[in-house]
């Protein structure tokens, strides 16, 4: 957009308005209301925050048309989502209008036109209603075509208007933009006349908007898009300037201020200030040179649809263009024999060269999930005809096989997972999808009703891999016959051989990544090569458990006792805590996004989409480079979206206590009355054995010990970008759009891990303030040049998940953000973080690695819990098996 | 005979007002017989009137009035009348219609007479009736027939019409607020509104509107889709009393929801919710300590200015809530920057 610095610019969606659109006069008229619904979306897609809706044709009933079509949209939510302008020269289709609308809208429009009694009448009506309203400088002589005439009726109106209790911030004057370059002399100051009108209108009426339909203006230019496409944005930088915030205006017919060729501009400038008396001469006089500038791109970008039918399909799948694609679908089903055909030929034709070029790496994941969204389209399209083929024959379509996928109970991320079923889906497999938090039962249940060919599960925090062990033992008992396949960040290839696999006699496959998963599909369904791929992959497990047992063996760890003997070193003598500038909690409630998004980390984002590289280099990269700014364009438009639309609620809650270490546990004081323990957080110690000066850390050295006798501090927090994002994600899913349904998880997920990191940075400089000067930028954040840290429960320095709910019952996160833990401690919705603030300037991130049984056992004593259930959350980090303990316990 | 009560905003100012319990569970425990329901007005009438509440007004009105005693002395400030299904449009489902008049006039009367009969006995206790209009079984916005979208089982018109002719008796039978309740679309409340604006001028006699939408589940919207910002953006011309929440959730789901309206809401704010979740039974068992305990975390957070209860709620939930915000300060009504504040599903606002 145009827009001068700091204004705020609503832009109103204008192509469902019959007058303005022959396309859509057409649909409507046509009776054809589900394409007309789809003009509707399409621009709400494309940013419209504002739609207007417009039925004044001589040929249609318009009131009935006006109501038949929002009865329409108030039915589908991702148009509704938006208010709608009631649009009409006739007072009785606007109040049809307003009887059908539940959210707050905007008639446009009334007027003095037929004197002060009907004005006032309607106005008070649309207050009732519950609606805002443009006002026309129009009035019983008509309308308004100089700047004094444009401020006097709309001051008249105003006058009016507030005078019965209007709220001034529910009007918006438009002031009419009537067309210059005419040729006819007195048109020459229209231009000006608006700009100066807006100008009085916003200094001297206070509270009231200014809009306009801008493409009145460059009439006189019709058929040449280049040069109204520059008069549009030339004027609108002006008219901005001067105070309209509104405006009706095409996006697709506006060019880039800065872009307009200088001399166009100097001479539309010419016009629109009236600067010379052969202002139009001159403009018309070069306006030809520029006739086709504006067409020529749009053309030469539609020389694909040129091709013919299965041409342009391939081509919008390998580009991942939705735009044409029901069309060509329909054209491709009129043509095939069965519905069928068009999907087993030009589309999976297609798709099959989009696998090609994944496979070969010319392609990559974020182009490969949208041509999955065109694949999805056409098949959605194709589906009821298949359908009513199926029901008159029998006969039904045949997948390459049919896979159940799930995140594993207690775990709630998905992207991972969703994007190897976007994958297998383009390559022609079944996908049942059971979600997030997906019980062992439920599971095991659906993929007998199902019948699927292998079952699929996913992870990514630590608790969820004794849940894949259990699923594996489970369908081990009931017998199942499928292949497992596991995945998740926190899965790997070593604990699939070691913990998963032997506890099921069929194949469990680890599979790592995407690109990966198809290739291990055709290898387990095939009748000649499954044999010798599971028996490959039998060994190769059976070669790690080996090594993993050899291995085991050999780094033995020194005793709980001598790893506390090599504490930090820290001198507490002369300690002075830093006093947070508040103790208790502090809650903070829809955060402003467009601050978060500047705290981002792009790195993880590529490596997300399987884009290696880091950012911002990624974007220049040889390889992926192309991709990388793709995906980052669409990223960057989303965001704007989120964050202009408030599509997520970003909360947070922080934290400070009063706190001393006591052995390798931290003692929170209660928030007034220090002494009253309030709560005990447990940290584990390193326990590997050190042959140089490095010490055995545990996250408590990093607090004063009690006995030292000086108070020190202890933070926590919990941060979530929203739990909107499910039901935004759902919606693109449930669209086809699986792109921007992980695209905007993938967003959420970002925008959480920063605020976290911006957080971190108001705690070190305003909330425990122990850093108020230090200014550093984002790469320097990313590198964590800071003091202090803020490691999370479930992380390598602090391995137990558990403590997280020592951390929400501290802080009350649940009632405070929203966020709640699942029974594996994974934090519901996902793109959430939390930790604890350790502010001590020799506070490091470390990893607590390997432990022994006296220290779990010593642990679980402290903590108040069994043995077996300290082991069965620190498992990952076990230096020995309980099982072996258990056996040796029994024989003495 | 009405007593003088002082305006209910300088109350507001002053406390956190407490809002009666449950009608319908409360009826339910006395477990009436047909024979009760039909009474002596309706005697050997063929249509079975089992379950219809508010005719209850008519055949038994003591039991009603009852009930409204045992709220006012849990210390209940607020009492609302038991006319939520008292529209044309709810009582055709039983033959009703040609009753509503005299279903909301005794309605709005027990409710007088029970809230009259305290503050005679306590004069201090102030108290007032708020005559309860409730969703009606239809919506405005959402078609019945899901293979014709477009459809309405009902239009603005006849439901405004029916909403007029219900707050119109209960304005003769004298109470004090209106409370347009339970909304589950928005558009049926624009048309309560449009009622009583219209009612208002007619008769010249104005009282103050109470507003409560109903979230219906964890996705935090109404049934229609609305977020509660955009709900609040849809009826702020109104210019209620208050503007809150009711029913659908327990007081623990309900506080986010809350919040986000007690946030935007430049009036005051009135939230009563149900005794928890149904369990399997669909019986509510949260107990009043607990309710009264999120209650409590409300008002302390500054989210409230009246609390109630919904399904499920006793007196003994009233009692406990009238504990616990005793003494608390009520919430601060923030003011806004003027803005022009839209909706569609979701607010939309164009600062000036």
């Amino acid at each position: 957009m145009t827009g001068a610095a700091g204004s705020q610019f609503v832009n109103i969606g204008e192509r469902t308005n019959v007058t303005g659109s022959a396309r859509f006069r057409d649909l409507i008229k046509g009776d054809d209301f589900d394409t007309a619904l789809e003009v509707a979306r399409h621009q709400v897609e494309n940013g419209a925050q504002v739609i207007d809706i417009n039925m004044d044709e001589g040929m249609l009933d318009s009131e009935a048309a006006m109501v038949r079509f929002l009865n329409l949209i108030a039915a589908e939510p991702d148009i509704s989502r938006v208010p709608v302008m009631i649009d009409s020269s006739k007072w009785v289709v606007i109040e049809a209008g307003l009887k059908c609308v539940q959210g707050k809208a905007i008639v446009n429009s009334i007027s003095l036109k037929e004197g002060e009694e009907q004005f006032l009448d309607q106005a008070r009506k649309i207050r009732r209603y519950g609606a805002a309203t443009v006002v026309m400088a129009f009035d019983e002589d008509g309308q308004a075509d100089t700047a004094d005439r444009k401020f006097e009726i709309c001051k008249r109106s105003y006058d009016l208007l507030t005078a019965d209790g209007f709220p001034a911030e529910d009007i918006i004057f438009d002031p009419n933009i009537f067309a210059v370059a005419t040729g006819i002399e007195e048109h020459n100051g229209y231009a000006i006349a608006f700009i100066e009108a807006t100008k009085r209108i916003r200094a001297e009426l206070p509270h009231v908007h200014v809009s306009g339909g801008v493409s009145n203006l460059s009439f006189s230019f019709r058929g040449n898009n280049a040069v109204r496409e520059a008069m549009h944005s030339a004027f609108l930088l002006h008219a901005i300037r001067a105070g309209m915030d509104m405006g009706i205006v095409n996006a697709g017919q506006i060019m880039v201020y800065d872009d307009i060729p200088e001399d166009l501009l100097e001479r539309i400038e010419d016009v629109l200030f009236n600067r010379r008396e052969d202002a139009t001469d001159r403009l018309l006089e070069i306006a030809d040179d520029y006739r086709d500038a504006g067409t020529a791109a749009q053309e030469k970008n539609l020389e694909w649809r040129d091709g013919n039918v299965t041409e342009r399909i391939e081509y919008a799948l390998i580009h991942g263009i939705t735009d044409f694609i029901i069309e060509d679908t329909e054209i491709a089903r009129q043509e095939a024999e069965r519905p069928l055909h068009v999907i087993e030929g030009p589309l999976m034709d297609g798709m099959n060269v989009v696998g090609d070029l994944f496979g070969e790496g010319k392609m990559f994941l974020p182009q490969v999930v949208k041509s999955a969204r065109v694949m999805k389209q056409a098949v959605a399209h194709l589906t009821p005809f298949m359908e009513e083929e199926r029901e008159a024959s029998g006969q039904a379509a045949k997948a390459n096989g049919k896979i159940l996928m799930a995140t594993v109970k207690g775990d709630v991320h998905d992207i991972g997972k969703n994007i190897v079923g976007v994958v297998l889906q383009c390559n022609n497999y079944d996908v049942v999808d059971l979600g997030v938090m997906v019980p062992a039962e439920k599971i095991l249940r659906a993929a007998l009703e199902e019948k699927v060919d292998i079952i699929g599960v996913s992870g990514l925090i630590t608790p969820s891999l004794d849940e894949m062990v259990n699923l594996a033992r489970e369908m081990k008992r009931q017998d199942v016959q499928l292949p497992l396949l596991i995945g998740g960040a926190t899965t790997s290839r070593l604990h699939t051989a070691v913990k998963i696999a032997p506890g099921y006699d069929n194949p469990v496959i680890h599979v790592n990544d995407a690109s990966k998963a198809v290739g291990v599909m055709s290898n387990l369904l095939s009748e000649t090569a499954r044999d010798d791929f599971v028996a490959g992959i039998r060994d190769e497990y059976e070669a790690a458990r080996v090594k993993h047992a050899g291995s085991g063996r050999k780094s033995k760890r020194q005793t709980i006792a001598g790893a506390r003997e090599n504490k930090v070193p820290i001198d507490w003598a002369d300690f002075k805590a830093s006093v947070p500038s508040f103790l208790g909690t502090r809650t903070f409630n829809a955060y402003d996004l467009s601050e978060l998004r500047e705290f981002i980390d792009w790195t993880p984002f590529f490596r997300t989409w399987e884009l290696a590289g880091k950012y911002p280099d990624i974007l220049q990269d040889k390889v992926v480079g192309e991709s990388a700014r793709e995906l980052f364009e669409d990223a960057q438009e989303m965001l704007d979206r989120m964050v202009k639309e408030k599509w997520l609620v970003p909360r947070a809650v922080v934290g400070f206590w009063p706190a001393n270490a006591v052995g390798d546990d931290i003692a929170i004081y209660g928030d007034a009355e220090e002494g009253e323990e309030r709560a005990m957080v447990r940290t584990l110690r390193q326990q590997m054995k050190r042959n140089n000066t490095r010490p055995n850390f545990a996250l408590s050295d990093f607090v004063c010990p009690a006995d030292a006798g000086h108070t020190d501090y202890l933070g926590g927090f919990v941060v979530t970008a929203g739990s909107e994002i499910d039901a935004i994600s759902d919606r693109f899913a449930k669209e086809n759009d699986d792109y921007n349904s992980i695209l905007s998880k993938a967003l959420a997920d970002r925008l959480a891990e920063a605020f976290a990191e911006r957080m971190h940075q108001r705690v070190r400089e305003e909330f425990w303030g122990y850093a108020p000067d230090e200014g550093l930028t984002n790469a320097e954040l990313i590198s964590e040049d800071y003091r202090g840290i803020r490691p999370a429960p479930g992380y390598p320095a602090s391995p137990d998940h558990t403590e997280k709910r020592t951390l929400f019952d501290l802080l009350n996160a649940e009632s405070e953000t929203g966020v709640t833990l699942t029974e594996s401690f994974a934090m519901w919705p996902p793109s959430s973080v939390s930790g604890f603030y350790f502010g001590n300037p020799d506070a490091r991130y470390f990893g607590v690695g390997k432990i022994e049984r006296d220290q779990v056992e010593d642990y679980a004593q402290r903590k108040g819990v069994d043995l077996a259930f300290a082991e069965r959350w620190l498992s990952p980090n076990l230096n020995y098996e309980p099982a072996e303990y258990n056996a040796r316990d029994a024989a003495e | 005979m009405t007593q003088e009560r002082p305006e209910i905003t300088l109350a507001l100012a002053e406390r956190i007002l407490v809002l009666d319990g449950a009608m319908g569970t409360e009826i339910q425990a006395l477990k009436l017989e047909t024979v009760d329901y039909h009474g002596k007005h309706f005697e050997g009438l063929a249509q079975d009137l089992t379950g219809n509440n508010d005719i209850l007004n008519l055949t038994a009105p003591d039991a009603i009035r009852d009930i409204h005693t045992s709220y006012l002395e849990a210390g209940a400030d607020i009492i609302a009348t038991n006319t939520f299904n008292a529209t044309t449009i709810s009582q055709a489902d039983y033959g009703m219609e040609d009753y509503v008049d005299a279903i909301n006039l005794e309605g709005a009367r027990v409710a007088r007479e029970a809230c009259d009969a305290m503050m005679a006995r306590d004069p201090d206790h102030v108290c007032w009736v708020a005559g309860a209009i409730g969703p009606t079984n239809r919506t405005t916005s959402i078609s019945p027939d899901v293979n014709d979208p477009g459809y309405r089982a009902i239009t603005f018109d006849t439901l405004k019409d029916a909403y007029k002719q219900a707050a119109c008796s209960l304005l003769s039978g004298g109470v004090d607020l209106f409370l347009i309740e339970t909304i589950f679309d928005t558009l049926n409340a624009k048309c309560a509104i449009f009622a009583l604006e219209e009612l208002f001028d007619e008769t010249g006699e104005r009282r103050p509107v109470m507003i409560s939408g109903t979230i219906t589940d964890r996705s935090g919207r109404t049934l229609t889709g609305q977020t509660p910002e955009a709900f609040w953006n849809s009826l702020r011309h109104a210019s209620p009393l208050t503007i809150g929440l009711n029913c659908s959730l327990g007081a623990n789901e309900m506080r986010p929801y809350l919040a986000d309206l007690s946030r935007m809401a430049d009036t005051f704010v009135c939230a009563y919710p149900n005794a928890g979740l149904p369990n399997e039974f669909g019986e509510y068992d949260e107990e009043a300590e607990t309710t009264a305990g999120f209650v409590r975390e409300w008002a302390e957070e500054g989210f409230v200015n009246i609390v109630g209860g919904c399904c499920g709620t006793t007196p003994a939930h009233i009692a406990a809530l009238h504990n616990a915000v005793e003494g608390l300060p009520p919430r601060e009504v923030p003011t806004r920057e003027p803005a022009m504040r839209l909706s569609g599903l979701e607010p939309f606002t164009v600062t000036v």
